[in-house]
C-alpha cells in the first residue's frame, strides 16, 4: 500500500525493496541526517543509513500541532522519538506499529516507510520483530 | 573592567493583558525601573532591548523621549534579554556610559509556539510531519534523562507544585493559585511524560533593568546589586538541542554547562556560594536537568533534593522563587530578564511572602532556548 503513496519529500530514503534513510558523510567522517541542502552539501557524500538501531528516547504527540503540521484530520496522537544507528548518527523519527507502553530505552528498532496521510508516506521506525 | 550594578528594576505583570501591546508593556517596565532607580530618561546613556514576536524596542523612544541616545535592537531568540543585559553591562564596563537600559518584552498568541522550518534552516517535511515542536524536545530530553538517572514522575510533579506555590506570592506572576500534586500528575498529557501543568505557556510581559557604574551608584546613593558576571554561550558539537532532525552519536557538551562555567569563573565563586537560583523551567524536567547542568547537584540527585524540599524558598538552594516560567508564562524576550529582576528583588530583601531568608548574598539566573543557547548571570550584594 505504501508503494502507492508519494513520499513526503524526495531523496529522504532510498527507492529499493528494502529502503533506508539517506544521510550524508562529511569530509571529517561524521554522519548527518538529513542530507544537507545548498552550500552545506559541498563535499558531503550521500550515505545509506543503517535500517536497524536502538531506541534513544521517545514521546507521544497528544495535541494537534499548528501549521506547518499537515497530518490528517481528525487528529490522532502519534509516537515519535530518536533512534541511534550504531556508529552513524541518532535520527529523529516517527515511531509506528506499537503503543507508548511498549517503548523501552535501548530496545531494537527497524526502519519502515509508513503512511502519513491518504496520499503521502513518511519514514518511521518500529520495534524490531523478534 | 569597571564594576557594573543594577540600580533599578521594573516589570509589567506577566500573563495576558488585552489591549496593551508588547512594546507598551516594555515602556511600562522602563518607567517603573527608572522610578525605582530615581533617575529620568535623560539620564540614560544607552539602551539595548528587543522582543521575539512584538516588534523592535528602539521605537520606545517615541514614548520615552527623543533624547538622541543610541538604542540597539536585540533579536536573539530566547537569549534576547540576556544579550541585552550583557551588552548594556559591557557598555558601562568599557567606561563609555554611566547609565544603561536593558529591556525585553513580548506578546505571543495562545498555544504552543509554531516555528517555521525555514527560519531554522530546516527542510519543510520536518514541520509537515509534526516533529518540529519545542514541547517534544523537552519531553524527549527528560524521558531519556529519567531512564538514565532514575527520576520519577512524582519529582516532575513536585517541581510544578513548588512553582505554583511560589507564584502565589509574586505580584508579577500569571498563575497565582496553588495546584496540588495529584492534579498536576493527572492533568492532560501534552508530550509523555509531561502533563499540561508541567509546561509553561507562551505569554506576555516586560522587564526593564537600569544598569549603572560605581560612580553613578555613589552619586545617587542607589540601592544597588552588583553584576558579578554575565555569560551567553551557543551550543558546542554533539549537544542535544531543540529542532534537531539528528544528533551526534558522540555525546558532546551543552551550552548551559559552558555558560555556567564561564559565569562562575568570571565571578570567582562556585555553585556552593549561591543562595538563590532562577533556572530555566520551560517545563518541570528542564528545571531538574538544569540543576545538574548548572553544577548545583549531580545527575540523579534531584530525586532526593525535591523529596527533601531543598529547592523550596526555605531550603538549602531556593529555585525559581517567583514560580519561574511555570507560574509566570514565557514571553520570550522578557523571560530571561524576569529571572534577573527576581534575583534583584531577593538580594534587596524585597521579596515579601517569597523572600529567601538570611539575607541572600549571591543570586544565579539561567535562561535556555532555541536553537541551543544559554545565558547565565550572577548577582552579588
Amino acid at each position: 500500500m505504501t508503494q502507492l503513496l508519494e513520499p513526503i519529500a524526495p531523496n529522504l530514503w532510498t527507492n529499493e525493496a528494502e529502503p533506508a534513510l539517506i544521510g550524508g558523510r562529511l569530509p571529517n567522517g561524521k554522519i548527518v541526517f538529513p542530507y544537507p541542502s545548498g552550500d552545506a552539501a559541498e563535499g558531503v557524500e550521500p550515505w545509506r543509513l543503517s535500517r536497524k538501531g536502538t531506541l534513544w528516547s521517545w514521546t507521544r504527540q497528544d495535541f494537534q500541532p499548528k501549521e506547518p503540521f499537515e497530518g490528517p484530520e481528525p487528529f490522532q496522537p502519534y509516537l515519535l522519538g530518536y533512534v541511534e544507528l550504531p556508529g552513524e548518527v541518532i535520527v529523529e523519527t516517527r515511531i509506528v506499529d506499537c503503543v507508548l507502553e511498549d517503548l523501552k530505552l535501548g530496545m531494537p528498532m527497524e526502519f519502515v516507510v509508513a503512511p502519513f496521510d491518504s496520499t503521502r508516506s513518511t519514514y518511521a521506525f518500529r520495534p524490531e520483530k523478534a | 573592567m569597571e564594576d557594573v550594578y543594577i540600580i533599578g528594576a521594573g516589570i509589567h505583570p506577566f500573563g495576558r493583558t488585552d489591549g496593551r501591546s508588547g512594546r507598551d508593556q516594555g515602556v511600562f517596565a522602563v518607567r517603573q525601573a527608572m522610578a525605582d532607580a530615581g533617575i529620568e530618561w535623560t539620564d540614560v546613556g544607552c539602551a539595548y532591548g528587543g522582543s521575539a514576536a512584538a516588534g523592535s524596542a528602539d521605537i520606545m523612544v517615541n514614548e520615552l523621549g527623543l533624547t538622541g541616545l543610541p538604542f540597539i535592537n536585540v533579536a536573539n531568540g530566547c537569549a534576547t534579554g540576556g544579550s541585552a543585559l550583557a551588552s548594556a553591562r559591557n557598555a558601562i564596563a568599557a567606561g563609555e556610559f554611566d547609565v544603561a537600559l536593558a529591556v525585553g518584552f513580548d506578546k505571543h498568541p495562545r498555544g504552543a509556539f509554531n516555528a517555521k522550518p525555514k527560519d531554522y534552516g530546516l527542510p519543510e517535511w520536518y514541520g509537515q510531519t509534526g516533529m518540529m515542536l519545542t514541547t517534544q524536545f523537552f519531553a524527549l530530553k527528560i524521558q531519556r534523562y529519567m531512564q538514565l538517572y532514575g527520576i520519577s514522575r512524582e519529582t516532575l510533579g513536585r517541581v510544578a507544585e513548588k512553582a505554583f506555590r511560589n507564584g502565589v506570592h509574586a505580584d508579577h506572576a500569571w498563575r497565582r493559585s496553588p495546584v496540588d500534586l495529584e492534579t498536576i500528575l493527572n492533568s492532560p498529557m501534552v508530550n509523555d511524560p509531561l502533563t499540561k501543568y508541567m509546561f509553561c505557556a507562551p505569554a506576555e510581559g516586560a522587564v526593564a533593568l537600569i544598569l549603572a557604574s560605581g560612580k553613578k551608584v555613589r552619586e545617587l546613593g542607589a540601592d544597588a546589586v552588583k553584576i558579578a558576571s554575565v555569560a551567553v554561550r551557543t551550543r558546542p558539537p554533539g549537544s542535544f538541542e531543540v529542532f534537531a532532525p539528528s544528533v551526534d552519536i558522540e555525546n558532546g557538551g551543552k551550552p548551559t554547562i559552558l555558560a555556567s562555567k564561564a559565569a562562575f569563573e568570571q565571578a570567582g565563586i562556585g555553585p556552593e556560594d549561591i543562595s538563590v537560583a532562577q533556572l530555566q523551567d520551560t517545563e518541570s524536567g528542564a528545571e531538574i536537568m538544569h540543576m545538574a547542568e548548572n553544577g548545583f547537584c549531580k545527575d540523579g540527585d534531584q530525586e532526593q533534593w525535591l523529596r527533601e524540599g531543598r529547592t523550596e524558598i526555605t531550603g538549602k538552594l531556593p529555585v525559581n522563587t517567583d514560580g519561574g516560567c511555570l507560574a509566570c508564562g514565557e514571553p520570550i524576550g522578557a523571560s530571561g530578564l524576569r529571572q534577573v529582576y527576581e534575583n534583584t528583588v531577593q538580594l534587596r530583601g524585597r521579596g515579601g511572602g517569597r523572600q529567601v531568608p538570611n539575607n541572600p548574598k549571591a543570586a544565579y539566573s539561567h535562561v535556555y532556548g532555541a536553537p541551543g543557547l544559554s545565558g547565565v548571570c550572577i548577582l552579588e550584594r
